[in-house]
């Protein structure tokens, strides 16, 4: 039976969009180059972050946030979803005043989810913290999940409403013919009017099948995680002036991010690990939470995503082509926001529009894209 | 668990302590050598269970016969040589690593 | 600091250190860079120390043999980095290695991988208990230490190593309790297809039915064609169960020696990502490597048991070839001179590695050691079982990496060292495919765990180096 929507990539997004659009009764067919979370979902950091986005995508993610909190009856599973708060933490009263400058911009916006925090209240609520940092902007809400688990919930509620998965089929070619697109991945051809395009870091290269021109780099942000030690944090801690993302899971390991670049190759799905920015990366471990010298790293790993220029998302229909629908390029931080676009996905698709905040996200809004030259 | 073949040569150097008691060691012995003719009993207890783990591999491949070592914490003992004086502690489970 | 060099050899034993002997009169400016304190790995394990001991004649010609080599190696000109842990290697080639007291560069435009074997792992239920260790634990703790396991003592497994360590005790004076031997009856039956290498191999076989008769008229308790090999205790190890021609017995013991064999120490050459193949008559990953021992990544060379086991003497042979076609990769030895100096390598090489074939036949490890039970922990790490495993892959897990995600297997500290090869079979296993078709788990750096510190030392180091 030929599917309503195809969707190219079974990461997170294309997880979420086929989920959201089997639950209105579409027939969706999910392909997939290599496995499901393969790549930037199952090397995300996990964090369930409203905190410090940019104001384009503040919208759209308090709305994922609202969803986060009802996970569970999302998608039959918990995620390993905790809301311990996010802190995005100060080292100098320069830092901490440009934290209030932006609590008193979204106050002025009509958003208050940001607080500043003082230093007794940042050493409550992370009493290992180095001894130089004097505040934080918090959101008490937020908090981290499994990646894996996530992605894979997704899915298994997608598979449960009727969506199809295949693995191992990596997209080569697509034509329109009439009505429907021809898809053709080495091992067959499928058809279907609607096509979503998930493919993260080779989206571009989807989208360019179809003639839409999207500028994307590709991102291999570096991840590591300790051996299991004791409990001593709850929030997810950042910083201000350092590239760090740092929290404590449930069973004691701390897993460490902040966008240190590894070596990506592309063609290949693989990557290296830069040794020497691991190394960068530890040294902002060893500023914020100077007890963590003395912890091992016992494995580290990085991701293939899309990044664009201005590191927001390219979310809505294609100008080109009928029918096709982008969905990529979350450059770090599409984690949190994925149950909201799957949504604004399922509307665009059967409605032709959406309520969603998704307008800052259109592909059209970079000059040198739209139709290919 | 082990024990010293009689009549070694230099069958004792110096001492270590181990969770406070004093114990022989001898020059090139290592942490987990040493433990094991500490006592039978275990080395740590898991990070994930609190099952009682003790040396497996001595060579730095099973990560079983982690403990402390004038201070730091989950060093491989099988890998660590023996010197005067050190103090060796076994691990409980996770390692605090509060202040 | 970065120091740079021809030749950097990872790995001091016998392939390592004859490596760098040669590659040193060679002209190659060598590096030799090891976990351990001194020379000699592990089959010739604190040598220089030992064999200064009137207690070292009980542990054998083969291991003071040792000696000489280490001396060698000494006098050779290489520059030494004992204990010292690489935990992350950049093409080609910069090695990140941490001692204890700082973390450095090493650079060098060829790298030689020599780090040995490592036991196979024997899961079985109760291995994790204290009291529970390998036979090459055990032969670690009379090398370095003169210590042996206090009584009541079991051994049980099989395979050459068994035999010597057996030996060696008897020799200081000791006996076990009891050997149990995990050869089935009728193995030299499927052994009889490489009777031809024995033969050629006849040395190692007369020492090893030397040992066998040795250890028959010791007196001690030697019962073969064991299965079903269980410790049972509480906080410790108290007592072995055991199953001979169908009737279960037990007894009590402190420790329990186990050994199913040794397999090549693979984890930095997957890391790296050269090229490896399962390797069914070893039932192993093996790097694939040419007869210059060059692996598939260029400026890469592998030699000693890491490529393949073949025993001390083979390894150091295989050193040398490896430093020989090194120099003629590096243009220190024209192609004609590397192949006359490498052909009476290549001959004792051979000789060394004849028997190997028929004691790989011989000595299979049991199925329920590669596939075990369900209850069985094959993740000591953390604590995961063969059902957890086969739970995955009803799942829909097909290989390790997804298994890993799923259930955690192969994220504790040993990295998969004491579960990637169990993780392989059942997962083959359980989906009826072969292990090579399963696949290994995705092995990634840090090499070793490696504290923020020493990552953060490297940091330090490198902002003061010049731009």
């Amino acid at each position: 039976m030929t599917p309503d929507v195809i969707v190219i990539g079974g990461g997170l997004h294309g997880c979420a969009a086929a989920m959201n659009l089997s639950a209105r009764q579409c027939r969706v067919l999910v392909l997939e180059r290599s496995a499901v979370a393969r790549h930037a979902s199952g090397a995300s950091a996990g964090g369930v972050r409203t905190l410090n986005r940019d104001l384009a995508e503040v919208p759209l993610s308090l709305i994922a946030a609202r969803m986060w909190d009802d996970i569970e009856s999302l998608v039959d599973d918990d995620c390993d979803y905790h809301a311990h708060g996010q802190l995005r933490v100060a080292e100098t009263e320069v830092e901490l005043a440009s934290l209030e400058a932006r609590r008193q911009q979204m106050l002025a916006l009509g958003y208050s989810h940001e607080v500043v925090i003082d230093q007794a209240e940042l050493r409550r609520r992370a009493p290992t913290i180095g001894p130089q940092c004097v505040g934080a902007l918090m959101v008490e809400t937020d908090g981290a999940a499994d990646p894996y688990r996530t992605t894979h919930a997704f899915r298994r509620k997608a598979e449960r409403l009727g969506a199809q998965f295949i693995e191992g089929a990596c997209v080569t070619a697509l034509s329109r013919q009439g009505t429907v697109w021809q898809v053709t991945t080495p091992a067959a051809r499928y058809e279907a009017p609607t096509i979503v395009n998930c493919a993260g870091a080779w989206s571009d290269e989807i989208a360019a099948m179809i003639g839409d021109r999207a500028p994307l780099q590709t991102r291999c942000s570096m991840m590591m995680v300790s051996e299991r030690v004791a409990p001593f944090l709850g929030p997810v801690v950042s910083a201000v002036n350092r590239k760090l993302s740092f929290k404590q899971t449930d069973d004691g390991t701390v897993v460490i991010g902040g966008g240190h670049q590894g070596r990506p190759d592309r063609a290949h799905e693989s990557y290296q690990l830069d040794g020497r920015r691991l190394g960068e990366s530890a040294t902002a471990v060893a500023a914020i939470f100077p007890t963590m010298r003395r912890v091992r790293i016992v494995r580290a790993w990085a991701g293939l995503e899309a990044q664009t220029p201005d590191h927001l998302p390219i979310i809505g229909p294609s100008p080109s082509a009928p029918g096709f629908f982008h969905a990529f390029g979350f450059s770090g931080h599409g984690f949190q926001p994925a149950p909201a676009v799957g949504r604004a996905l399922a509307d665009l698709v059967i409605d032709g529009g959406t309520q969603m905040p998704i307008a800052p996200f259109a592909l059209d809004r970079f000059a040198t894209s739209g139709k290919a030259a | 668990m082990f024990q010293r073949l009689p009549d070694t040569a230099t069958a004792a150097d110096f001492t270590v302590e181990v969770d406070g008691t004093t114990c022989a060691a001898r020059a090139g012995d290592t942490v987990a050598a040493v433990l094991l003719m500490a006592g039978d009993g275990p080395m740590r207890r898991s990070v994930v269970s609190g099952a009682p783990r003790a040396a497996y591999c001595m060579m730095g491949v099973c990560f079983e016969c982690l403990v402390e070592v004038d201070g730091l914490p989950s060093q491989q003992g099988c890998l660590v040589q023996v010197r005067p004086g050190m103090r060796i502690k076994r691990q409980n489970g996770r390692p605090e690593i509060a202040p | 600091m970065t120091e740079s060099f021809d030749l950097a050899v990872v790995g001091a034993g016998p392939a390592g250190l004859a490596a760098a002997i040669r590659s040193s009169a060679l002209g190659l400016k060598t590096v030799v860079v090891d976990e351990q304190p001194a020379p000699g790995g592990q089959i010739y394990r604190a040598v220089e120390a030992t064999s200064r001991s009137p207690r070292a004649a009980a542990l054998g010609p083969d291991y003071l043999r040792g000696r000489e080599l280490v001396e060698r190696f000494r006098a050779s000109g290489a520059h030494y980095q004992p204990s010292t842990q690489v935990w992350q290697i950049e093409p080609s080639w910069s090695l990140f290695a941490s001692t204890a007291a700082s973390t450095h560069v090493v650079s060098a435009r060829h790298l030689l991988l020599a780090v040995g074997a490592t036991e196979r792992p024997v899961p079985f239920s109760g291995w994790t208990l204290p009291g529970v260790m390998t036979v090459g634990a055990a032969q670690i703790m009379l090398k370095t230490s003169f210590m042996v396991p206090k009584p009541p003592f079991w051994i049980a497994g099989q395979g050459p190593l068994v035999l010597l360590y057996a030996t060696q005790l008897l020799d200081a004076g000791i006996r076990p309790d009891g050997l149990l031997l995990t050869t089935p009856k009728g193995a030299i039956g499927r052994a009889l297809g490489h009777v031809g290498g024995a033969l050629s191999g006849w040395r190692y076989l007369r020492k090893g039915l030397a040992m066998m008769r040795r250890l028959k008229r010791s007196g001690v308790p030697i019962l073969s064609d064991v299965e079903g090999i269980e410790a049972i205790g509480g906080e410790r190890l108290e007592r072995v169960s055991y199953r001979r021609a169908g009737v279960t017995q037990n007894v009590a013991a402190s420790t329990l020696l186990v050994h199913e064999g040794v397999v090549p120490s693979t984890h930095m050459s997957l890391a790296l990502g050269a090229a490896h193949d399962w390797d069914d008559a070893t039932l192993c990953m093996k790097p694939r490597l040419d007869d210059w021992g060059k692996a598939s990544l260029p400026g890469l060379s592998i030699a000693g048991d890491c490529g393949g086991i073949g025993g001390a003497e083979a390894a150091a042979v295989q050193g040398e070839i490896a430093a020989i076609g090194a120099a003629q990769a590096l243009d220190k030895l024209d192609d004609a001179a590397a192949q006359r100096d490498a052909l009476p390598l290549r001959k004792a090489l051979a000789a060394h590695l004849a028997i190997r074939p028929f004691l790989d036949a011989i000595y299979r490890p049991r199925a329920a050691i590669r596939t075990p039970d369900d209850n069985v922990i094959v993740c000591r790490c953390e604590e995961r079982t063969a059902k957890d495993v086969r739970d995955a892959v009803a799942s829909g897990c097909i290989g390790p990496a997804q298994v890993k995600s799923f259930t955690r297997a192969g994220m504790g500290p040993c990295q998969g060292r004491q579960c990637a090869l169990t993780l392989t079979e059942l997962i083959a296993s359980a989906r009826g495919v072969s292990p090579a078709e399963a696949g290994y788990l995705r092995i990634r750096p840090p090499l070793k765990p490696v504290t923020i510190g020493e990552l953060a030392a490297l940091d330090e180091a490198s902002a003061k180096e010049p731009a």
